[in-house]
């Protein structure tokens, strides 16, 4: 996997800028929600995506217009990636009426019918069907669009992820699956947990085509994403991307990491830092100066510090919308 | 007495049915390596191996499956299912397979199985980290249910549901695995073990499933209520300065309606109080058997304080959660009443 990294990069200027940015702004957001967090302001459970970011953004450079997206409850980067508002996901995050579900769902359910983002789910395994509901209502209205799906390692032993993939791939429905191999489900270890680890594979019983690719580089991750949904989008699919990956945080905010050790991290976060990788492809070939990248620091630090603004500012929920929504 | 936190109870009860019976093994999500979520498992894969305490995939229904086929051939596993609210893709099993083996081979195979889950709110868990699903266990006939409220309870408890015949469901309260919590979110925390309610017996003893305990007597009326709720109703009636007896029901099902309608037969008032949502939950069954049992007695209609009608919230989880001001409001209503 190495191998693919810091080869003169098949992507222009513009467009590694704009995955620096866009990996930056997840990676700032998550820092700030662990320290809000970390004050108190946010409660329960919060689970940060730092070390993934390249996941998403590469995936998102292969959507189009009304593909939709559904992932698990380990989900600030993807709202960011689609395009979000920072401000309405750090407010719900802090439970407050300006969050996306107005203070009902916190960190782990958020939505948006505008971004085509199904959620947010904190049962794992439970969101992996209703993405292939998503493909198959796509193809029930005969558009071209693809549904990505993304799950965890550990959630790909779920049963329903299976009863999915025979459905999906019965149907030929347009669906990703994209399996963010980050090593570890909680405290327990890909090989504590998976009888083989190639997850990649896990479709091929059901004649569903898989690979590996390398989750650390955007690059790959964007290149292998359009290559599936193409494939989806001709009637082609399904297609699993299985992409190998790391957190560098504990599993939620409150994470003794007894399970690995501090030097697996470092080393993750020294050799395979999926920012660091693009900041290298853009100032190694001299395209990028030091100040361009310092102005993209320098929006992203802002838009992450008005949403912390934002999500204190933001008044409480009414009380009456603690009996709302639960029916029409 | 030494002192320990319901986690450490919870450890050392299935210590000691391990030590005791070599065909109790332990099972579930993060329990054997990582020593579970909450700590309950923590050390007992190193002390009994890990073919005795060992990790699942997450797959809460194969779990569950598998644990159903090791007791009906007469292991007896004792599984963790890591938060209540993620026991429904394992709901299947418990219902069709573990609750009914028993029945439908006509006695010819049974299932002594424990499924431990942590219950409950009052942790900022929001709605799949908070729920309290009893009334879905009780109502299915084959299953018994159990939900203590402290450390000694909890251990005499978790060893009769082991040694138990049956299927049995053993709710945690979550948020009492620290400390007690009487619905006071905005007052300091005090653990277990340095307090006295905390002490618990060392080596095996049971408390009977079946037996509810009365926590304080009281003349005006009857507080009903298990897990979180006792405390919570502790305090209520502390605020209320009425003498109120509070019963501690621990075991749902089978429900010890005799204490129950002793008490209630004395008072002629009862209130019953629980976490969950009030529609069907578990208070409508207490609250027609009383009236049933005790209709005469009865000086005012029968109340549930209990969890509203809605999902558990993230945000606003205070105004969700049935405190002690609100069982306070119930117990001036059903002494006017
Ligand atoms: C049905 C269900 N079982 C268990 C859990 C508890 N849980 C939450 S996240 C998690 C680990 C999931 O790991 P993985 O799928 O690899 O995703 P990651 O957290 O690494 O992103 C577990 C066991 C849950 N939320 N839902
Ligand atoms: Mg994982």
């Amino acid at each position: 996997m190495a191998a693919t990294r810091r080869k003169k990069p098949n992507a222009s200027k513009e467009e590694l800028l704009a995955y620096y940015r866009d990996m930056l702004l997840i990676r700032r957001f998550e820092e700030k929600a662990g320290q809000l967090y970390g004050m108190g302001l946010i409660g329960g459970f919060c689970h940060l995506y730092i070390g993934q970011e390249a996941v998403v953004v590469g995936a998102e450079a292969a959507a189009k217009e009304g593909d939709q997206r559904i992932t698990t409850y380990r989900d600030h980067g993807h709202m960011l990636a689609c395009g979000m508002d920072p401000n309405g996901v750090m407010a719900e995050l802090t439970g407050r009426e300006g969050g996306y579900s107005r203070g009902k769902g916190g960190s782990m359910h958020m939505f948006s019918k505008e971004k085509e983002f199904y959620g947010g789910h904190g049962i794992v395994g439970a969101n992996v069907p209703l993405g292939a509901g998503l493909a198959f209502a796509n193809k029930y209205r005969e558009n071209d669009n693809v549904t990505f799906t993304y799950f965890g390692d550990g959630a790909a032993n779920q049963g329903q992820v299976y009863e999915t993939f025979n459905m999906a791939s019965l149907w030929k429905l347009p669906v990703i699956f994209i399996i963010e191999n980050n090593q570890y489900a909680m405290g327990t270890s890909l090989k504590r947990a998976s009888s083989s680890p190639a997850l990649y594979t896990r479709g091929a019983a059901f004649g569903i085509e898989g690979e590996a690719v390398d989750g650390m580089d955007v690059l790959a991750v964007k290149e292998a994403c359009l290559k599936a949904a193409d494939l989806c989008r001709k009637g082609e699919g399904p297609y699993i991307l299985e992409m190998n990956t790391y957190r560098y945080r504990g599993h939620s905010m409150s994470d003794p990491a007894k399970y690995r050790t501090r030097e697996e991290v470092q080393k993750m976060r020294e050799t395979r830092d999926p920012i660091e990788h693009v900041r290298e492809l853009l100032t190694l070939g001299g395209d990028a100066t030091d100040d361009e990248l310092k102005a993209i620091d320098k929006e992203v630090r802002g838009i992450v510090n008005a949403s912390a603004d934002f999500a204190q500012e933001s008044p409480e929920p009414a009380l009456e919308e603690l009996w709302t929504d639960v029916y029409a | 007495m030494p002192r320990m936190t319901m986690i450490e109870a919870i450890r050392d009860a299935h210590a000691i049915a391990m030590e005791d019976d070599p065909d109790v093994v332990v099972m579930g999500e993060d329990v054997g390596y990582f020593g579970g979520v909450f700590r309950c498992t923590a050390g007992l894969q190193k002390r009994f191996g890990p073919s005795r305490c060992f990790d699942t995939p997450i797959s809460e229904l194969g779990i569950v499956g598998t644990a159903v086929g090791m007791a009906a051939y007469g292991l007896k596993p004792v599984v963790e299912i890591q938060f209540a609210d993620y026991m429904y893709p394992g709901y299947d099993q418990i219902v069709s397979e573990a609750a009914r083996l028993r029945y439908r081979s006509a006695g010819e195979f049974t299932c002594p199985l424990v499924i431990r889950m942590p219950t409950g709110g009052g942790i900022f868990g929001g709605q799949t980290h908070s729920q309290s699903p009893e009334a879905l266990f009780t109502h299915v006939a084959g299953l018994k249910t159990v939900v203590p409220s402290n450390p000694s309870d909890a251990k005499g408890l978790l060893l009769a549901a082991i040694a138990d015949p049956d299927p049995v469901i053993f709710l945690e309260p979550k948020r009492l695995y620290n400390g007690p919590f009487d619905g006071h979110f905005d007052r300091p925390s005090v653990a277990w073990n340095r307090i006295e309610a905390g002490e618990v017996a060392e080596g095996r003893y049971e408390i009977p499933l079946g037996k509810a305990r009365v926590v304080r007597e009281g003349a005006d009326a009857t507080l009903l209520a298990y897990g979180t709720m006792v405390h919570v109703a502790l305090a209520a009636v502390e605020e209320s300065g009425a003498d109120v007896e509070v019963i501690d029901l621990r075991t749902l099902l089978p429900l010890d309606l005799e204490t129950v309608t002793a008490s209630v037969a004395k008072t002629g008032r009862c209130i019953v109080l629980h976490e969950a949502t009030l529609t069907s939950g578990f208070g409508a069954e207490v609250a027609a058997l009383v009236q049933a049992e005790c209709f005469y007695a009865l000086e005012a209609p029968i109340l549930r304080v209990a969890g509203w009608d809605t999902p558990y919230p993230h945000a606003q989880e205070w105004d969700y959660f049935p405190g002690p001001a609100r069982v306070a409001r119930a117990i001036q209503t059903v002494m006017e009443g």
